[in-house]
């Protein structure tokens, strides 16, 4: 193949996701000028997935991420509905499930992650939440159904606890962990949102196993069989990397890239949930938030338009439950160094380094009371704070932004 | 048909900051910039319609506390994913140390 022929093959995205849509975007803003085609196997356009577990009257909320005009405008090519089926590296090609064949100068992987499904004897019977389809088939059920049981005290398990609870239905939320929200929420804020949720009459049991789902319940290992006309898992996602691994690259819990999110072959990326990022310390780190989806996406984005850009976004996440708003950024693994007391039951929570560097921070409270210092410790990442200052909700915290 | 109303003291907001005004139905932002000048927008978000009297001023730039997304509150314009659309934006003055908007 000639060299003026494959740069005219442009830029090709797999997964018309959160991630591959801010990749072209970012790409195209970059001043990008060639064909940039991206391939989505939902049928619809894209759309954000966050509003999925906080539906509205007549059920999930399609709120689509951009729409025809905008990427006629920006000239990007979307394929819905087509799913790549190969990658043949040498003569930078992939195959379409349509049949058709798409050449790249560059490629991304933006294939996104899907819900793990539970493994035990009729554990297909669970609900999973990733798709605007998964939604509506939950909330239709949700219609006809008094009693609820949730798989997996994580932050979509508790979301949906919170929003099912709210329109009356009878709840249990069983965990196999020690206690809710374990792999990414501080203690002491999961702590209170399980207090919330039991005040709403929400039952969360927790270590305890699933043996079995049947159509009239689920059959915990312990013998006790709870009720259910309606069984939800949520268990975490596996992320969608057996293209990339068909085709050689390097994969081992998601597709392992570098800093400026590249594989192994330098003309593939990958970005997004299906992404395992090489860190400053060496070790590969998966990140599922929506936002990491637009930070990697945008990086990769510059990346793929020929730009020299790295990954290096503290991670942010919030989630909403009842009337409250918890929000996080950074690492805030371990014991909180200081908490800052807030009004009306607010609080944030800093996580401090062993040289007085922020690393994380956490906050709860009422709607987006803790919202304004969440982004002021996401933009502290790294510096050295005073604990002091930290604690006292009086000091507002932009004074430390600008001695920073 | 628009109409200059007195919202706030001037000393209601803070320095790179802004606060909350409801009139009658609509709900509006407020913010005095670190300049000292004083500017209105729609108090809602674009994007889902999150009130952004709980985001964060950063020099001219409002940054919504739910999804992130920004807007210059001098121009109403959407700087940041995920919003798109602009914010409307309302002529303020001050006069002595009260603020009024016309909208």
């Amino acid at each position: 193949m000639s060299s003026s022929k494959s740069r005219m093959a442009g830029i090709v995205i797999i997964g018309a996701g959160e991630c591959g849509i801010r990749a072209a975007f970012a790409a195209r803003d970059a001043g990008y000028e060639g064909a940039i085609t991206v391939v989505g196997d939902e049928q619809t356009l894209p759309y954000e997935r966050p509003p999925l577990s906080k539906p509205d009257a007549s059920g999930a909320v399609e709120k689509p991420i951009t729409s025809p005009e905008i990427l006629s405008e920006k000239a990007i090519d979307l394929k819905c509905g087509v799913s790549a089926t190969a990658i043949v590296r040498n003569a930078h090609e992939v195959s379409l499930s349509d049949g058709g064949l798409l050449a790249y100068d560059r490629l991304l992987l933006a294939t996104g992650a899907r819900s793990r499904t539970l493994t035990c004897p009729g554990g297909d019977r669970a609900q999973v939440l990733r798709t605007i389809k998964d939604a509506n088939a939950i909330y239709a059920a949700a219609e006809n159904a008094t009693k609820v049981v949730i798989v997996g005290a994580g932050l979509i398990g508790l979301e949906l606890a919170a929003e099912l609870r709210t329109r009356g239905l009878h709840i249990t939320v069983v965990e196999a962990g020690p206690r809710p929200l374990g792999r990414n929420v501080p203690e002491r804020l999961a702590t209170r949102l399980a207090a919330k949720h039991q005040e709403e009459g929400v039952s969360i049991l927790c270590g305890v196993h699933i043996a079995s789902c049947t159509d009239r319940g689920v059959e915990l290992e312990d013998g006790r069989f709870l009720q259910a006309d309606l069984v939800i898992a949520a268990v975490g996602v596996v992320p969608n990397d057996e293209l990339a691994r068909s085709t050689g690259l390097t994969v081992e819990n998601g597709i392992r890239v570098d800093g400026q999110l590249m594989t192994d072959d330098p003309l593939i990326y990958a970005a997004g949930d299906c992404a395992a990022v090489r860190t400053s310390e060496g070790n590969y780190r998966r990140y599922e938030t929506w936002q990491n989806a637009q930070a990697q996406g945008e990086v990769a984005g510059r990346n793929l338009g020929g730009g020299d850009a790295s990954f290096d976004v503290p991670v942010w996440f919030w989630s909403d439950q009842y009337d409250l708003g918890l929000q996080g950024v950074g690492d805030t693994s371990g014991n909180p160094t200081v908490i800052r007391v807030l009004g009306d039951g607010a609080e944030i929570l800093f996580f401090l380094d062993d040289i007085g560097a922020l690393a994380g921070a956490a906050g709860l409270g009422r709607g987006n009371a803790v919202a304004k210092d969440i982004k002021i410790a996401q933009r502290l990442i790294g510096a050295r704070v005073d604990a002091g200052l930290l604690s006292d909700p009086a000091h507002n915290l932009k004074k430390l932004l600008r001695a920073a | 048909m628009a109409e200059w109303i007195d919202a706030c003291a001037t000393d209601d907001i803070d320095e790179e900051d802004l606060i909350r005004f409801d009139h009658g139905d609509r709900t509006f932002a407020i913010y005095r910039s670190p300049n000292d000048e004083f500017f209105c927008t729609d108090g809602l978000c674009t994007h889902e319609q999150v009130h952004l009297e709980d985001g964060l001023v950063m020099d001219y730039v409002i940054e919504c506390p739910k999804h992130n997304g920004q807007f210059d509150y001098r121009t109403g314009e959407a700087k940041r994913a995920p919003v798109c659309a602009n914010l409307g934006t309302y002529p303020v003055k001050v006069e002595g140390d009260r603020v009024f908007v016309e909208i």
